[in-house]
């Protein structure tokens, strides 16, 4: 299955290839250069609605789709997870792999007509970034200089190498910020917060609030003869069931991640002015799972843990829950993400293993049949989690583990799970790419931090999996990162520091006239300067 | 004339002492909720480290003492500064006004159509009691009142935007078309249609009810016969001796609801995606915007204690007998 898959991804990554290929010298042939012809209007579905739009101070997922139209990274990156150029037109890393050069393009220009320079770039990864956005903090601040060369070459020293330093260049993890609008200003209180400027494709017009978000074309692109739509409306639409029907309508052309609840799916994959892809995720590879906190009687002992992986279908959970959308994870890291390692040890669907293991580990069943009592906090997400909550309950029930469901919204949930006061929870996380950016943060001793959210919450501790994390993080060697995080992966999964669920998958529906939406790994975040609308 | 004057004015000082106490206790049941904004902006960011949080909650002001921030905010409340929102980096008052056009109209004309259709089908039902008219609109009525709001509101758009194609499902403006005048204004009002329709079938079966039954009790009174046996017209008959004297039990449920007209409805707005004030309250909630919240409970407040001193006074208009008195 997993092969096939494989096969698929490459073939289409494949088709990719050809059609970048293909694109300048279709310029020259008439007939098909008239497709990519100026104009079009595309409504594209935003939900939640961001609470403001820089990128810089905010990263939230409906921002990031937004503002990424606004706002660029100095690259972005391929269905394959290979960094692209974007303001970086080139860029070297030296053989130790301490420092990184960049030369980036010479006549792009903010929104405000002032030329994007290096020192844009030094600004925003030493100053900004540095004290706004989370990721880049952690990134950044292992850089031990950042400096210009000149007007447009930026160098990165950093204290040690560090592997997956290119994909902080991503436009969501470090999007450059216009060093003359905030250098020497409270950035978060900035009065310019309110109508952002970026180098990107499309301006920012007119944010009707609750209602929609106005972004025209940059006339003045740096990408000469792009964009081709002439703006785009993002419309906040907060019910699910009124998305659906916007999306029948055809008064949206776009929607993405979860927009549209699974269990719409199906009915809107057969419309037939829509296409659904689950491409263009690559970067982002959400992992769901049960989270485990390890601190809490049974859920300390790895037996029980164990025999939860061998209660819970996960096959089940994708096809009934999910409908279809992602994989059953096998282990902490996203197939589609670098150094996944599939020779891990197998928990198949299997309640008398449960039941086995449950035993050995001292869990006998008590005369109403019931070996132990957890509760479960479900995640505030939308009717799926809740659904799966269920799920998880019965199939547990069926084990002789009593299940209790817990409910609450979004607040109370980071403040419980985050404060550690839960037994259970479900969680999803994305993994940019790169295990060090995205995987090592769950499970690393280190980043045990009562009262933030997404750190090792579970408090699972291993000296073992810390080193092995800190030594492929300290390398640019593919092969050798490689060995260290299957080695890592292996431990993990017998482990089970928490119970992995799928390896999840967002269906995006794009209206068919509309081309070229999803070109990346990062796919509706990206600047959209090569989509266009097809007329008839 | 001097004693409504009278009666007003001290109406109007107990209302500030009212609202006063309403904003503290405001204060402390929004902040009994657990978690805050900075732990709401953490898990939407879907990555957090420690300073992100500290860096939030100061620039909230969330790091100072619960009764530190109950004095500043009580100190802005009196200046009728209704604070900011750091979240949505906009002052409240102005985010309120924003919204307040999108709920007044929808709220504003659903009440008033249903309070006039109320009136009249309640009135009609009572004085043909028994008949196949009184029960059709009993039926209606009840069904309409006992079947969830949202739900009503999604059949609508199933019907009526999505198989007749007749009107627009949700918005309040058809976006990107760039109406002016006459054309904008009937673009807004069709896209109101929808949404005025399913919050009025829930008020007007309410005011259905109350005036059938008040008109019922009022109906065969020693008053309604003499007036008959005077040989006055009957709709003279029912509008001016039987309803004025059944009218009181509405006017108080109006009153009552009049006063939550500005809080709109969150299903309402929800479902046809309309930007008011009931869709800001509620996303406040979720994401603990404390000053927005807080801004949207001080305004409702206000607004029902203003309705409540309105419907005493129509009180003693429609009947005399009622005085005020201070």
């Amino acid at each position: 299955m997993s092969n096939r898959l494989r096969h698929f991804r490459q073939t289409l990554t494949a088709a990719a290839l050809a059609a970048a290929l293909a694109a300048p010298l279709a310029l020259t042939v008439p007939g098909v250069a008239a497709a990519q012809e100026r104009g079009g209007t595309m409504n594209i579905i935003v939900q939640p609605e961001p609470p403001i739009l820089v990128l810089g101070l905010n990263q939230q997922g409906p921002t990031q789709t937004v503002a990424g139209k606004i706002y660029q990274g100095l690259l972005t990156f391929g269905f394959d997870l290979k960094p692209q150029p974007e303001l970086a037109e080139s860029w070297e890393v030296s053989p130790d792999g301490k420092v990184y050069t960049f030369k980036l393009v010479k006549n792009a220009k903010w929104h405000d007509g002032k030329p994007f320079t290096a020192h844009d770039v030094v600004f925003s990864t030493s100053k900004l970034l540095m004290e706004t956005h989370p990721r880049a903090r952690a990134t950044f601040s292992k850089c031990e200089k950042i400096e210009a060369l000149d007007d447009y070459t930026v160098q990165f020293t950093l204290k040690e190498p560090f592997g997956p330093f290119l994909q902080a260049f991503e436009v969501s993890s470090a999007p450059m910020m216009p060093k003359h609008i905030y250098e020497g200003t409270d950035f978060k209180a900035n009065p310019a917060n309110a109508t952002p400027i970026g180098t990107g494709p499309f301006k920012f017009k007119e944010w009707n609030k609750g209602s929609y978000i106005h972004l025209v074309r940059n006339d003045e692109y740096w990408k000469a003869g792009k964009p081709y739509l002439d703006d785009i409306y993002f419309r906040v639409i907060p019910d699910a069931a009124s998305r659906a029907v916007a999306v029948e309508q055809g008064t949206v052309q776009q929607t993405q991640f979860n927009d549209i609840e699974t269990f719409d799916v199906p009915r809107l994959k057969g419309l037939p002015n829509v296409e659904m892809t689950t491409k263009g995720y690559e970067f982002f590879a959400p992992l769901s799972w049960i989270e485990i906190n390890t601190r809490n009687k049974p859920l300390d002992d790895k037996r029980f843990r164990q025999a939860m992986m061998h209660a819970i279908d996960r096959k089940f959970i994708r096809d009934k829950i999910w409908f279809g959308l992602g994989r059953p994870a096998t282990g902490p890291v996203n197939s589609v993400t670098r150094f996944f390692e599939p020779n891990v040890k197998k928990y198949d669907f299997d309640p008398k293993k449960a039941e086995a293991l449950l035993e050995e580990a001292g869990y006998k069943k008590g005369a109403d049949g019931t070996r132990a009592k957890v509760r479960l906090l479900v995640m505030p997400y939308g009717e799926t989690w809740t659904r799966l909550g269920e799920y998880v309950k019965q199939a547990m029930k069926r084990v002789g583990v009593d299940v209790t469901l817990e409910t609450t919204d979004a607040a109370g949930w980071v403040n419980r799970v985050s404060n550690w006061d839960y037994d259970l929870s479900f969680n999803f996380v994305y993994q940019y790419g790169d295990p060090a950016l995205g995987v090592t943060r769950t499970y690393v001793s280190d980043n045990i931090r009562k009262g933030v959210m997404f750190s090792n919450t579970m408090g699972y501790s291993n000296p073992e999996v810390d080193k092995l994390f800190a030594q492929a993080a300290q390398t640019n060697k593919d092969e050798e990162r490689q060995q260290l995080y299957s080695a890592a992966q292996k431990i993990l999964v017998e482990d089970v520091p928490v119970a992995w669920l799928l390896e999840m998958e967002f269906p995006t529906f794009v209206d068919k006239r509309f081309k070229n939406a999803v070109t990346t790994a990062i796919g509706v975040n990206e600047s959209y300067d090569s989509v266009y609308m097809v007329k008839k | 004339m001097p004693r409504i004057a009278l009666f007003i004015s001290q109406r109007l000082v107990k209302a500030v002492f009212v609202i006063l106490a309403i904003a503290v206790f405001n204060f402390f049941l929004v902040h009994a909720a657990p978690g805050d904004p900075a732990a709401v902006m953490a898990g939407e960011a879907g990555a957090a480290d420690a300073k992100f949080v500290e860096q939030l909650r100061q620039q909230f002001g969330l790091d100072r003492p619960l009764y530190e921030q109950l004095g500043t905010y009580m100190s802005k409340v009196v200046q009728a500064d209704l604070g900011y929102s750091y979240r949505q980096q906009r002052p409240v008052f102005d985010l309120l006004m924003d919204r307040l056009p999108v709920t007044l109209s929808l709220t504003l004309t659903a009440f008033v159509l249903a309070l006039l259709g109320g009136i009249a089908l309640g009135t009609l039902a009572a004085m043909r009691a028994g008949t196949w008219s009184d029960t059709a609109i009993t039926v209606v009525g009840l069904t309409a009142y006992a079947t969830p709001i949202f739900w009503i509101g999604l059949m609508l758009i199933l019907l009526f935007s999505v198989n007749l194609g007749w009107l627009p499902a949700f918005g309040t403006e058809s976006i990107g078309a760039g109406y002016t005048g006459w054309d904008a204004f009937l673009d807004r009002a069709r896209h109101l249609v929808l949404p005025v329709t399913t919050l009025g079938l829930f008020y007007m079966a309410v005011y259905t009810r109350l005036t059938r039954a008040s008109i019922l009790e009022v109906r065969d009174m020693d008053f309604v016969k003499t007036a008959r046996a005077k040989g006055l017209p009957e709709w003279r008959i029912v509008s001016v001796h039987i309803l004025r004297n059944a009218i009181l039990p509405v006017i108080t449920v109006a009153g009552f609801q009049a006063g939550h007209l500005i809080g709109g409805s969150i299903l309402i707005e929800t479902v046809f995606a309309l930007p008011g004030i009931g869709r800001l309250a509620f996303e406040a909630v979720l994401q603990r915007d404390y000053q927005v919240l807080l801004g949207i409970f001080l305004l409702t407040s206000v607004v029902v204690v203003v309705f409540n001193l309105l419907t005493d006074l129509i009180y003693s208009l429609v009947d005399p007998r009622i005085e005020v008195a201070p």
